[in-house]
């Protein structure tokens, strides 16, 4: 066990002398997130918009099942996966396991119920506003939601981030899929879960640090664009 | 679902091809509506013929924006029929009208990027177009503005020039000038006149009488769900013939 004063100094160095291991790891961590959270917003803000504006029998239903899958828990989505993706699995044939693009899978689907459950609520909002606007001009379906997703730009800037800081935070998933593997598969979580287990805690506070500075970047950007919306009056 | 219809056709143009069939005069059956029990429109009957500015009047809960809303399809009548040009309401006859509502709902996009919006759907959009539209409402220097950041009689303005963008035959205004300073008003009525002196047919929503007086060419007044008198503009205001109505030119509350 290291002394925490002199752990705290080997992070600071580690971070100051941008140190080649930790910027691969902090690299991979931005990449598969990121990757993600465009996959999720693909698919989930299309879905949160066509539910946010439909009205159909089971809708209640849907929402509920989309809010409860807002808190899926990360090992059992990462075990789904695995499942799916090992050898004897229905994908297996793929050899995407203990892949960046296993955990960018993932990934996806821990955080697409998020982005489409809080877009849903923000599409319908909006959409309470415009109904009636929409329905006198005649507005077709597609171009309403181009057109509702375009004005609540902002606030689901906001879910898109959301539900990309749920994504680097995680993880339960990645190293169930991913592996951990140096240099190929060790993301910033996996890598303080196992160096911290080592008792290296140097890199594990390093990455920590990051890990934090990457959540105040994300909220502090949160912020400057709710600011920017409200500047423009478009919230 | 979301109520809507797509607009499949285009001329070589690329702008939309409307439905050219008048929707002109428009013929009300037996129209009743009721929500919960409560009866809002109760067995009206009323045609509605082109040009002119119909005046619709009434006390609180007559149900005069019910009424605008049943002509405009927004809202489906419990008994009774509308006809637009001998046809029941269908999307054709909703894109040849444009309706305005009691309270702006604008875009949250620049001022000239909520008439674009409305030109592109109607597949005629270019920026000379919105220009001219602005100009024509005298919001030109605020093209690049924020739309909700307005005031209410330039927000006002903006709606009335989004809804004319569509070029429509027939315009429902639903108080358009509610709250408005006395400016704000007369530069609203201003546009409204100029659309009815290019045709337009305007059905405007009023609890002012003085503007009621200044614009109607006919009026309909409407009392407890009915239409209690519908006349000329100036016999209406010299001569009105129900109790209802010369009561409420009187100022006199009617209940």
């Amino acid at each position: 066990m290291q002394d925490f004063g002199e752990a705290f100094r080997l992070a600071f160095h580690l971070v100051w002398s941008a140190n080649p291991d930790l910027i691969e790891i902090i690299g991979l961590s931005l990449q598969v997130s990121l990757s993600a959270m465009v996959i999720s917003c693909l698919i989930g803000l299309p879905t949160g918009a066509i539910l946010g504006i439909s009205r159909f029998r089971s809708r209640n239903a849907v929402i509920i099942i989309l809010n409860a899958m807002m808190g899926l828990p990360p090992v059992v989505v990462g075990l789904c996966v695995y499942l799916m993706l090992s050898r004897a699995g229905p994908m297996g044939w793929l050899g995407l396991l203990y892949s960046p693009t296993a955990m960018i899978i993932a990934q996806s689907i821990l955080i697409t119920p998020i982005v489409a459950a809080l877009s849903r609520q923000v599409i319908e909002d909006l959409h309470t506003e415009y109904a009636e606007q929409f329905r006198s001009l005649c507005v077709p379906v597609g171009t309403a939601i181009g057109a509702l997703l375009w004005d609540a730009r902002y606030s689901l800037l906001t879910v898109a981030l959301a539900g990309f800081g749920r994504a680097v935070a995680e993880v339960g998933a990645v190293i169930i899929v991913g592996g951990n593997i140096e240099h190929l598969t060790r993301v910033m979580t996996t890598a303080i879960a196992l160096e911290t287990s080592k008792g290296d805690l140097s890199l594990a506070l390093a990455l920590g640090m990051v890990l934090l500075a990457i959540a105040l970047a994300v909220n502090a950007a949160v912020m400057g664009f709710r600011m920017t919306a409200v500047r423009n009056a478009y919230v | 679902m979301f109520d809507t219809a797509i607009i499949s056709n285009t001329s070589s143009t690329g702008e939309a091809v409307r439905d050219v069939r008048p929707i002109l005069p428009c013929e009300v059956t037996d129209l009743c509506f009721e929500v919960h029990g409560r009866t809002i429109i109760d067995h009206i009957d009323l045609q509605l013929t082109e040009g002119s500015l119909t005046m619709i009047m009434g006390p609180n809960g007559a149900g005069k924006s019910v009424m605008v809303r049943l002509l405009h399809g927004m809202l489906f009548p419990t008994s009774g029929e509308i006809r637009w040009g001998g046809r029941p309401i269908e999307d054709s006859t909703r894109k040849s009208q444009a309706m305005v509502f009691q309270k702006p709902v604008l875009l949250r996009r620049s001022v000239s990027a909520n008439i674009a919006f409305v030109l592109a759907l109607r597949r005629k959009n270019s920026p000379e177009r919105v220009e001219k539209i602005l100009d024509s409402v005298g919001l030109s220097g605020l093209a690049n503005t924020p739309a909700r950041r307005l005031s209410g009689g330039e927000s006002q303005r903006l709606v009335i020039a989004r809804a004319l963008a569509t070029d429509p035959d027939l315009l429902f205004l639903d108080e358009p000038t509610a709250s408005l300073d006395p400016a704000s008003v007369l530069a609203i009525e201003n546009i409204v006149m100029s659309a009815r002196d290019r045709g337009v047919k305007i059905i405007f929503i009023t609890h002012d009488i003085g503007q009621a007086r200044r614009l109607a060419d006919e009026v309909i007044f409407m009392h407890r769900g009915k239409i209690v008198e519908k006349s000329e503009a100036s016999q209406f205001f010299d001569k009105p013939a129900s109790k209802e109505a010369r009561d409420y030119l009187a100022g006199r509350i009617v209940l």
